[in-house]
């Protein structure tokens, strides 16, 4: 390999760290979107890294269904302890109960849709002008068209059709009061990137993401947790088995893969053997065959 | 597993014209590379049905958008993912129709190597021109050209000769250097992943061995040194008291500790104390990695200067000839005003004149009126508020690009290529 080149680990995030360094450059108030899951992880890390020795100067918005697994509040709240960060929590519930959205009612129900408006008054509440988010672009048709800075105009919304166009490093974060932006760092990575990253770097990942026994049940196809917000069908049973999470969303539309996985060794061993994506676990996916674009439109992550 | 973690990364970019079989061809590529998981095959096969196609439709693993899977073609730009244990690639997938020559250029902007297909049934068309323009005008340095669909041709060598022979004009009036020519079949696989058997002529290798043995060679040991200030870290800790950093990220060349350095357009002449990437200091650092750098003296140097090497100068005016490619449907009118981002900084400027507007189909320059419509590409001369530290963009394409931006919308409105 030619002594002046990066591997592809090293060039990733040279291009993630310049792109946190323009949000911190171009907008006021910026936020990282922080789910608990490995992407919002490895964006903090980034964000580390890229203003060391200052501490990182945006706060971490959870934008909360009141239906996580308590593993990810566990890490979340150490996280926050650790770099000494300011946590801000957007409530689902509290949107329910002041009336804001109303809650979907049947087996399917999930407060993931919910979330959407949640976020957009939150973005509104604190004044954000760049929300920092971990998607990428690997993981989903209609991400597969995102730009690293991302338009949202008065209303939160995105427009697909007509996109900024986005050239060579030059990032266009210019917007009129009242619209924000969307900013990705890691739109270029893959699953298997952000795995090997964390690996390389030695990042302390929550615990769900190893094996681990849990109460599941099976519906189509799918191992769900069974836990108290999830309403079992007749005929579902509930058993233990040894599982961990590829993804981590909220507990409703979180598909727990059978593994054994014990190590970041055995994940990323496990990732180049699978044959199923990464969101292929996802139920807020299969609602229908555009339900991530409909979901962006309106706002969402 | 510790042979993935090095791995090369290639950017490349797709051109073709609306029916060339452009996304065919990405789907096949990550069909036969098996990058392309059960569940989305599923999907894919469950849309094909639906849309009415006895065949498995490959385009349908890259077209994302509720609108383009309906008209059938892509939009916008979209940017696909696949590694074999070669390479990690990154395709910028492109809309071929005219009025979407904004998405190509902006996914020409980021490529190492872009593959222009040629449908053989047609041969080399005006499409093919403007394509092979665009590549050479975003300076992409390697070119494969697809000569795809030589399942309808009988996969016959003369109708590839012949291409390739009419590709040589192109080659010559746009100085294109580093072509490689390759006949595939993207709805069969011909050449894709897999030699094909219906091409015994053909001696070369497929178009995944090109892709993944093409050598990207960036010179950065012999380019002049760049990094364009990006933000100023100054701690306010007892640890880190006299810490004041300059981050950026290097775009051109090699930056060594104790190297001698001059801050543009102040020309303040420092030496590089440190060079940092988080808690790690190290002795060198080369393009194009994020890095913090300290310097001996304590110098004015903020967001928008540029650090360059001792003896290494670039240009400093406000007088700037460039070639753009107009995105807007409003066009660029001479005399009005633009903000222009460029590297790390940002300004003002006025449009002076347009000199030439590029007819993409003939290549051939034409007298410049007042106006540039929505993808057209022209020379043009603005004026700045503030003075531009620049390199030609043949040199370099982070201190030769700029962006247009509007006033009042923020809209990005075209793209600028200093000459």
């Amino acid at each position: 390999m030619d002594k002046y080149k990066l591997t592809h680990l090293k060039e990733l995030e040279a291009e993630s760290i310049y792109v946190l360094r323009e949000v911190a450059a171009q907008f006021e108030r910026p936020v990282i979107l922080f789910s608990g899951g490995k992407d919002s992880i490895v964006v903090t890390h980034l964000a580390y890294k890229a203003f060391y020795p200052l501490k990182i100067m945006f706060p971490l918005l959870h934008i909360d269904t009141g239906h996580n697994f308590a593993e990810t509040i566990e890490y979340r709240d150490a996280l926050v302890k650790r770099l000494g960060l300011t946590l801000i929590v957007g409530s689902v519930q509290e949107s329910i109960d002041t009336g804001r959205v109303k809650e979907e009612t049947g087996y399917h129900a999930s407060r993931n849709r919910l979330q959407t408006v949640t976020l957009l008054d939150t973005i509104e509440k604190y004044k954000f002008d760049a929300a920092i988010g971990g998607a990428r672009r690997d993981e989903e048709k209609a991400r597969a068209k995102e730009r690293f800075f991302s338009h949202r105009d008065e209303f939160g919304q995105w427009n697909p059709k007509n996109q900024r166009p986005e050239l060579w490093n030059i990032f266009n974060g210019k917007k009129n009061m009242s619209e924000h932006f969307r900013v990705f760092p890691i739109s270029n990575w893959t699953e298997m990137d952000v795995w090997q990253y964390i690996y390389k770097e030695s990042i302390e990942m929550p615990s769900i993401y190893f094996t681990h026994e849990r109460k599941v049940f099976n519906r189509d196809g799918q191992w769900l947790a069974a836990e108290s917000c999830m309403k079992l069908k007749s005929g579902e049973i509930v058993e233990t088995k040894q599982v961990r999470c590829r993804t981590i969303g909220d507990i409703s539309c979180t598909g727990l893969t059978l593994s054994k996985a014990e190590s970041l060794e055995d994940i990323i061993n496990e990732i180049a053997a699978t044959r199923i994506t990464e969101r292929g676990g996802r139920a807020d996916d299969k609602r229908s065959d555009t339900a991530m674009e409909d979901r962006k439109i309106a706002g969402y992550f | 597993m510790n042979g993935y973690l090095d791995m090369d990364l290639l950017r490349f970019t797709t051109a073709g014209s609306v029916d060339d079989g452009k996304s065919t061809l990405i789907g096949r590529l990550l069909y036969d590379s098996k990058s392309i998981f059960e569940d989305q095959l599923k999907a894919v096969e469950a849309a094909s049905q639906r849309s009415g196609s006895e065949e498995m439709n490959l385009a349908l693993f890259t077209d994302g958008l509720r609108s383009e899977r309906e008209q059938g073609i892509t939009i916008d730009v979209a940017y696909r993912y696949f590694a074999t244990p070669k390479r990690k690639f990154i395709i910028a997938d492109t809309p071929g129709h005219i009025q979407y020559t904004r998405n190509m250029v902006t996914g020409a902007s980021t490529a190492d190597l872009a593959v222009i297909l040629i449908d053989a049934r047609n041969g080399t068309t005006e499409q093919t021109v403007r394509h092979s323009y665009i590549a050479s005008l975003l300076a992409i340095p390697y070119i494969i050209v697809c000569i795809n669909k030589m399942d309808l041709v009988n996969f016959s060598e003369k109708v590839f000769e012949n291409i390739k022979l009419k590709y040589n004009d192109i080659m010559d009036k746009l100085q294109l250097k580093n072509v490689q020519f390759i006949p595939v079949s993207a709805k069969f696989g011909d050449n894709v992943v897999d030699s094909s058997a219906n091409m015994p002529w053909y001696a070369g290798t497929t178009l995944m061995n090109m892709l993944e043995t093409t050598v990207t060679d960036h010179k950065t040991d012999i380019a002049d040194m760049r990094f364009p200030v990006q933000y100023v870290i100054r701690p306010v800790s007892d640890k880190f008291h006299d810490f004041r950093g300059y981050a950026g990220r290097l775009s051109g060349g090699v930056l060594k500790k104790g190297d001698a350095v001059t801050v543009m357009p102040s020309g303040q002449h420092s030496t590089v104390a440190a060079i940092n990437q988080c808690d790690k200091e190290l002795d060198e650092a080369f393009t194009p990695d994020s890095i913090t750098i300290q310097l001996t003296d304590d110098i004015d140097a903020s967001r928008g200067d540029i650090i360059v090497g001792e003896g290494e100068t670039p240009s400093v005016s406000q007088d700037i000839h460039i070639m753009v490619c107009w995105f807007n449907e409003n066009p660029l009118h001479v005399n009005n005003k633009y903000i222009i981002m460029h590297a790390t900084k940002e300004t003002v400027a006025i449009v002076k004149n347009i000199e030439n507007v590029v007819n993409i189909n003939t290549l051939e320059p034409e007298p410049g009126s007042t106006t540039l419509k929505m993808n057209e590409i022209a020379s043009i001369q603005i004026k700045t508020a503030q003075p531009l530290v620049f390199d030609s963009y043949k040199k370099n394409r982070t201190t030769g690009s700029l962006i247009f931006v509007d006033v009042n919308t923020f809209e990005t409105l075209g793209a600028g290529m200093i000459i």
